[in-house]
């Protein structure tokens, strides 16, 4: 018999990280994500491992540096705002070639913005984030249980690629408690033979992104974008309903997509035949999986709550070949099933 | 599914309510889920959170239209009546809400709550007493369910206050009847 127990969306990424072998967190607070950092300042220490609430954003990334470079697995977390900050810090470990979890539970923006849900940071997130051409490995769960899952696998994924990976979640997924079951806790750490640290049988590591020769960085340029293409290769995820029969295809990710589904549930119920590919892996995007099923869909409707973001990847897998429309609600209002549903019924007329 | 928007001031023990509700469920196999409200409130405003309770997958975050609501408190009537699900259920603290309710397609439960805790020794155990009016009206959950709950989520120097509970949420099943 699985045990399954109750846990906040934040609570739970924090425990899939140690249970993933985590023992460093460098944060500061901000709404809505300070779960994450008090669950980690009580029940790290337990572990052996260290909380520390650094003066600001900056230090604390840079704190996950020296903690990267040193081979430990290291985390920190943060919302909207908070991840702007660390954008210089990012850059460096992707630089660096220094692997870490970073979490970003978006608010409304832009600025200060206000402290409900939202998703305007795709673009932020996708794109790499800071200077530099770089990309992060960016995972967007759904449901309490699938941030359980990605957060615990979200260390390997970075150790493997030697690079950040981030977990894109939303205010509304950090806030919610559901059923979830812990996975087993990893004892079985990868060797960091790159990683500075004491050890007088090898020559001198160094982590650093600095490279003043060109031809030297341009080598690194080359290495990086070889290795984003193997994530390309092999780290696309996604999740699909009732496209078998599809006339119209939803392109939603995170809380959103829970709201589609609830949407095209009602939709299916008036006869409308929709359906929803869920990007799980946000980038790398699953583009393919929205050409395969082009030939069935009359139009493709991009639903995020921002004014479309996402909406930018959908069309680059399609091309032309289809209209890629948008809906959402801005700033933190959460759209409910009903609004969506009168949009898909509304551009389904259109189209007839 | 039930979909109960719990609401009243800060420190009725809404959140609470709300976790035990949850808590139940998930000890009968249903799916759920728990959804607080938060935002820059004020000590003394209204604090409120959602509960859903369902056999099948839950999908939307979100609860719009509640069936059932539970309010505690006037400010709290006044801001979700309106929300409820046609043929839906009101749960009234009736203590502190004199007034009467606008709606007409919903029906309409009226409990003493604070009195009754206040007979029972705690004016503390309003949240129970409307816990047991909600089970009675809804059946969502068992009771035997929600005292398991709730001996996991009290910290044990807290578990003397497990009779009490029991009390408050059988007086006011009986109360229905």
């Amino acid at each position: 018999m699985t045990n399954k127990i109750l846990m906040k969306g934040s609570e739970a990424i924090a425990e899939a990280a140690i249970l993933s072998g985590c023992r460093y967190f460098f944060g500061y607070p901000i709404t809505p994500q300070n779960e994450i950092p008090e669950y980690l300042a009580k029940h790290l220490p337990k572990v052996g491992g260290t909380f520390l609430q650094a003066e600001s954003e900056i230090s604390a990334i840079y704190m996950v540096l020296g903690g990267a470079a040193a081979g430990a697995r290291v985390m920190t977390s943060s919302s909207s705002p908070g991840i702007s900050l660390k954008q210089e810090g990012i850059s460096y470990m992707a630089g660096a070639e220094a692997p870490c979890v970073i979490v970003n539970i978006m608010r409304g923006g832009p600025g200060l913005g206000a402290i409900q849900g939202a998703q305007p940071d795709y673009w932020q997130a996708t794109r790499g984030g800071g200077h530099g051409d770089y990309r992060l490995l960016v995972l967007a769960p759904a449901t309490v249980q699938e941030a359980v899952n990605l957060t615990y696998q979200a260390f390997d994924l970075a150790d493997k690629y030697r690079n950040p990976v981030m977990i894109l979640g939303d205010g509304i997924l950090a806030q919610i408690m559901e059923p979830v079951e812990l996975p087993e806790a990893n004892m079985q750490l990868p060797e960091k033979a790159w990683a500075v640290g004491k050890n007088e049988n090898r020559p001198r590591n160094i982590v650093s992104s600095s490279y003043p020769k060109v031809y030297e960085l341009e080598q690194v340029n080359i290495r990086l974008h070889e290795r984003y293409a193997q994530i390309k290769k092999n780290e696309v995820r996604w999740d699909s309903y009732l496209t078998e029969d599809a006339e119209y295809v939803i392109a939603s990710y995170g809380s959103a997509a829970r709201i589609a589904k609830a949407a095209i549930k009602m939709a299916r119920a008036e006869g409308i035949k929709v359906g929803l590919i869920r990007p799980i892996s946000v980038w790398p995007f699953p583009a393919e999986p929205f050409q395969r099923i082009i030939p069935q869909t009359k139009f493709f409707l991009s639903f995020e709550m921002c004014t479309g973001q996402m909406i930018d990847d959908v069309r680059l897998a399609i091309g032309n070949e289809r209209p890629v429309y948008h809906y959402g609600r801005l700033g933190g209002v959460i759209p409910l099933p009903e609004e969506l549903l009168a949009k898909i019924k509304e551009l389904v007329k259109e189209a007839k | 599914m039930h979909e109960l928007l719990l609401a009243g001031f800060g420190g009725q023990g809404v959140m609470l309510m709300g976790k035990i509700l949850a808590y139940a469920g998930m000890k009968e196999k249903k799916q759920v889920m728990f959804i607080p409200s938060y935002g820059s409130e004020m000590r003394g405003g209204t604090a409120n959170c959602s509960v859903i309770l369902s056999d099948e997958e839950i999908d939307a975050p979100v609860v719009s239209k509640p069936t059932v609501l539970v309010a505690m408190n006037t400010p709290s009537f006044d801001k979700f009546e309106a929300s409820v699900k046609e043929n839906g259920i009101i749960i009234l603290n009736s203590s502190l809400i004199t007034r009467e309710e606008i709606r007409e397609n919903v029906k309409v439960i009226k409990v003493p709550a604070s009195d009754i805790a206040k007979e029972l020794g705690n004016e503390r155990i309003i949240n129970m007493v409307l816990l047991g009016a909600l089970v009675a009206a809804t059946n969502c959950v068992k009771v035997d369910s929600i005292m398991a709950s709730l001996k996991e989520i009290l910290p044990p120097h807290r578990h003397d206050l497990l009779p009490l509970n029991q009390k408050a949420i059988e007086a006011a099943m009986k109360l229905d009847k």
